[in-house]
């Protein structure tokens, strides 16, 4: 009888801090699983973010860097410029990189920097207490929305990949989502090709993935998977943007 | 015939393998873990296809596929 699955090499075999049916801990195991096809686990940077995932370092067994709050794409660039000849990506939330982020993630876009981004996008904050982020759908309940989101008075959910996509620079945008393991297959290959991206100097790689948040979206976890596939699915359409 | 192995001490029983074995071969316990959460069990010689579907969804990694 052969393995077939089994624990990645490069993410440490400890339980996490996240709640039960949280995306983090499907996107962790798919980047380290990357890592360990692509052989890069000597070369990769990662940093961190400020959110439910800053303490991702704990988790990953590779070199890691911390951020300031949305500051992940300036530390990228900094450690990507000096050292070029290591594998940099950030990992962020919508909070991190759509919201307090939005800055630095448009002008490290903007100038192309050679970096891979994994985007999660969950609709929510998450580390704080399920208030409203940009990317919360309109009608979407959430502790600083009691009625749902409206577009009067809170804007429209933000498409960041979207407008990331006009820009020259920017190489490559995808949107997957992990609603079931099919799903959860072709984010695999994306994350894979933004890494891939960045080892042949093509430049700014972005790929952003639709992750069930249980707890603040108040449902179990299968009926966030579901949430994900009837609701913010049709918000934002997955499949290659750029 | 396929079978799969179960960290209990790192499963959260969020129960998504369950609802995605096509077999239905993943129960639920009701015992406590080491983090004090129900954790999930496999029901040997059911006839496990070795998919690896749980393995796919499961968010805590704690699933091992043998085919």
């Amino acid at each position: 009888m052969k393995k077939v699955f089994s624990h990645p090499r490069s993410l440490r075999n400890i339980p996490t801090h996240y709640c039960p049916g949280c995306g983090h801990g499907i996107t962790h195991r798919l980047i380290t699983e990357i890592i360990d096809e692509l052989n890069i686990r000597e070369r990769v940077i990662a940093i961190a973010p400020v959110g439910c995932a800053v303490i991702a370092y704990d988790y990953w067994d590779f070199d890691c860097s911390e951020a300031a709050h949305g500051r992940a794409l300036a530390v990228a660039t900094a450690i990507k410029r000096v050292r070029p000849e290591n594998i940099v990506f950030t990992y962020q939330g919508d909070g991190d990189l759509a919201a307090i982020g939005t800055n630095e993630t448009i002008h490290a876009a903007n100038r192309g920097e050679n970096l891979t981004v994994i985007f999660i996008n969950n609709a929510i904050y998450g580390m704080t207490g399920g208030q409203m982020a940009p990317t919360t759908l309109l009608g979407q309940r959430t502790s600083t929305t009691p009625n749902g989101r409206e577009a009067k008075f809170q804007g429209y959910p933000l498409k960041i990949s979207e407008m990331l996509a006009v820009l020259p620079a920017v190489k490559y945008v995808e949107r997957v989502s992990l609603h079931n393991p099919q799903e959860v297959l072709k984010a695999k290959k994306a994350i894979k090709q933004a890494f891939q991206n960045q080892i042949d100097n093509i430049g700014f790689s972005l790929v952003e993935i639709l992750s069930p948040c249980p707890t603040y979206w108040e449902m179990n976890p299968k009926q966030a998977m579901d949430w994900i596939r009837d609701a913010m699915a049709k918000e934002f359409p997955l499949g290659k943007i750029k | 015939m396929a079978k799969i192995t179960i960290d209990k001490d790192k499963c959260k029983g969020c129960l998504l393998c369950i609802n995605f074995c096509p077999k239905k071969l993943i129960l639920k316990n009701s015992q406590l873990n080491k983090q004090g959460l129900n954790y999930v069990e496999f029901k040997e010689n059911g006839g496990c296809i070795g998919c690896s579907f749980c393995a796919i969804i499961c968010p805590d990694c704690c699933i091992t596929v043998y085919k």
